[in-house]
């Protein structure tokens, strides 16, 4: 008996949350549903975090589980906020109209998609085409010794191409910005699940080559400037060649909202584009949407 | 003087007490358990044919999908679903881990059934189904963090995620179960057998080769056939030892990829109902036929003895 009263007032909450979340009003409680990209899962929890002590009246519930999660809940209207690290597809845009969701596209911050290298690596820097050769299904590298250099602690020589599983962002962002709109990878890739797999394989792996979020680097690996061509400049990924966009290969970082948001929901993200929330941006190791001073 | 009792039927008979409906109750209940596991396995298959039926009455060719090692779901340009790769890539890791667990789980069968004694025997048979307890996360962390930096440096290759890594865990890990059904075919064997066998002057060996093995030889290839079944459905280990790459293996230090791997990697940030979505479920598919008639085969094999 006990047992059926807790339980019936557990669901009498669960019913009261579920109301509130839909209303979204600023009065009140509260519960901002955000849920998407692994890439942003870490920055999403310290803005929900953060955010407690600007309005205790709103509580945010934040999950990863993949950009195309986060994107399928807001199609499928279970949150209010979904975080991608890609823009909307659009098939997916057409699938959301169709059941009467607006999905309305905010840049939230850039991340700079840095390569990797094991330590003991000689290469300090790679142009797009080389990346395109090693990767892409049309290129011709797969050894070291073609891109003139010679791996200590690799004696077959044989790049080990170290790439996301198929339908993360990141991996559709580094496939169409390093081998080109319809082009694919080479099939043999290692497709880790996981930023922090391809950062843990690639600095155990002489031979290895990868690629992830900057905030995944350790210093346990080689992270080379990239070149957009043969003459240009070499850019080592950092906060700031991601801010003024001088590093080729960074990524714009999304939250996705159904129509122009509201109440609870457009407070909250107000608050990440300010200053305060972009600091912790910065913090996490991820450039801002636009410069911002932040102190430490 | 009151009327004669009424002629007692049966039924009648039954005191209703707190004991009958227990009975009652149990009989329920247990009933629901032996039901529900055929209700699941229904449920089941329906479900996943339901989820991959679109993939397969659309899209599916022999060719396209048992022919092509192609694997790319997510192209824009061109995307295909080969499934060749990840068919060769499971029954690699698979029929390496049989080479390894086929002659450890039989010898550690014949050792606890027929020559270890008393408490040697007891402790063995609870370390051995302990040693099946490990979660496979677990396993697949040994073979990423310990077996990689190993295989590199004792083999001198470029990379450890491989068939050898992985179907040497998947070894260890199908083991236990096969050793315990062994060791239970052994036990099956009459003991009047050995009895005779050895008043005739064989030696303990002789009575296992000639007498015991032959006669448990059924029960022994059911064994292996719960092994690969338990090796072809394997996914958190093999996902992270194997190397996660498409690719048909020449030899034992190629990355592969397996199905269920695939499965567990893509599932998650897959559209729902989008073609990849059925693709993945068209995989489910598949490997649920092949579980099903291996496990059905060792199923009738053991079947086979009881009639003997």
């Amino acid at each position: 008996m006990k047992n059926l009263i807790a339980l019936s007032a557990a669901l009498g909450l669960l019913a009261a949350c579920s109301r509130t979340d839909r209303s979204g009003a600023s009065g009140g409680h509260a519960v901002i549903q955000n849920k998407g990209s692994d890439t942003l899962v870490n920055v999403a929890q310290a803005w929900a975090e953060a955010y407690k002590k600007v309005d205790a009246n709103v509580a945010i519930a934040v999950t990863g589980g993949g950009s195309g999660t986060g994107i399928a809940a807001i199609i499928n209207g279970t949150v209010d906020i979904a975080n991608a690290s890609r823009s909307m597809k659009a098939e997916e845009i057409k699938t959301a109209e169709a059941k009467g969701v607006h999905p309305k596209e905010f840049i939230v911050g850039y991340d700079a998609l840095a390569v990797f290298l094991h330590k003991d690596n000689p290469i300090g820097e790679v142009t797009l085409a080389q990346l395109a050769s090693v990767y892409g299904e049309d290129g011709t590298v797969t050894k070291w010794s073609q891109l003139g250099v010679q791996v200590p602690g690799c004696p077959s020589d044989e790049i080990i191409r170290v790439s996301r599983q198929n339908n993360s962002g990141t991996f559709v962002y580094f496939k169409e910005a390093v081998l080109g709109e319809g082009k694919d990878y080479k099939l043999g890739s290692r497709d880790m699940h996981g930023s922090k797999d391809v950062a843990d394989l690639v600095s155990k792996t002489p031979c290895a080559i990868g690629y992830s979020g900057l905030a995944y680097a350790t210093p346990a690996l080689k992270v080379p400037c990239v070149k957009k061509a043969d003459d240009a400049a070499c850019v080592p990924p950092t906060i700031a060649s991601a801010v003024d966009r001088s590093y080729p290969i960074a990524r714009p970082l999304f939250m996705y909202t159904n129509g122009e948001p509201t109440g609870a929901t457009k407070g909250y993200l107000d608050w990440i584009l300010s200053d305060v929330g972009q600091c912790i941006m910065v913090n996490k190791g991820y450039a801002p949407a636009r410069p911002v001073k932040c102190d430490g | 003087m009151s009327a004669p009792p009424p002629h007692p039927d049966t039924a009648a008979l039954d005191r209703r007490d707190l004991a009958w409906y227990v009975d009652k109750l149990v009989a329920v209940l247990v009933f629901v358990g032996g039901v529900s596991a055929v209700v699941f396995i229904v449920g089941i298959f329906a479900f996943v044919t339901h989820e991959g039926w679109g993939f397969v009455s659309e899209h599916f060719s022999l060719r396209g999908f048992f022919g092509s090692i192609r694997w790319a779901p997510t192209s824009t340009s061109n995307p295909t679903y080969g499934a060749l790769a990840l068919i060769a890539g499971t029954a690699s890791v698979t029929g390496l881990a049989m080479l390894v667990a086929v002659p450890f789980s039989l010898g550690a069968a014949i050792y606890i059934a027929e020559f270890a004694t008393g408490r040697t025997r007891e402790v063995l048979k609870v370390l051995v189904e302990m040693l099946a307890a490990i979660p496979s996360v677990v396993w697949g962390f040994i073979g990423l963090s310990v077996m990689n930096p190993l295989i590199i440096d004792v083999f001198n290759v470029p990379i450890g995620l491989c068939v050898l890594n992985s179907g040497l865990i998947l070894g260890l890990m199908a083991a236990p179960i096969m050793t315990t059904i062994a060791e239970d075919a052994l036990k099956a064997v009459p003991d009047t057998y050995r009895e005779a066998a050895e008043a005739l002057g064989a030696t303990r060996w002789q009575v296992t080769r000639r007498v015991v093995l032959p006669a448990a030889r059924q029960g022994l290839l059911a064994a292996v056939l719960l092994g690969v079944g338990r090796g072809f459905g394997e996914t958190m280990a093999v996902l992270m030892a194997s190397g996660h790459a498409i690719n048909l293996p020449t030899s034992p230090f190629d990355s592969v990829r397996a199905l269920t791997a695939t499965i567990a990697a893509e599932l998650g940030e897959t559209a729902v109902g989008s073609t990849h979505y059925q693709a993945l479920f068209a995989l489910g598919i598949f490997l649920f036929v092949v579980t099903f008639v291996i496990n059905l085969s060792a199923d009738l094999i053991v079947r086979g003895i009881r009639k003997t």
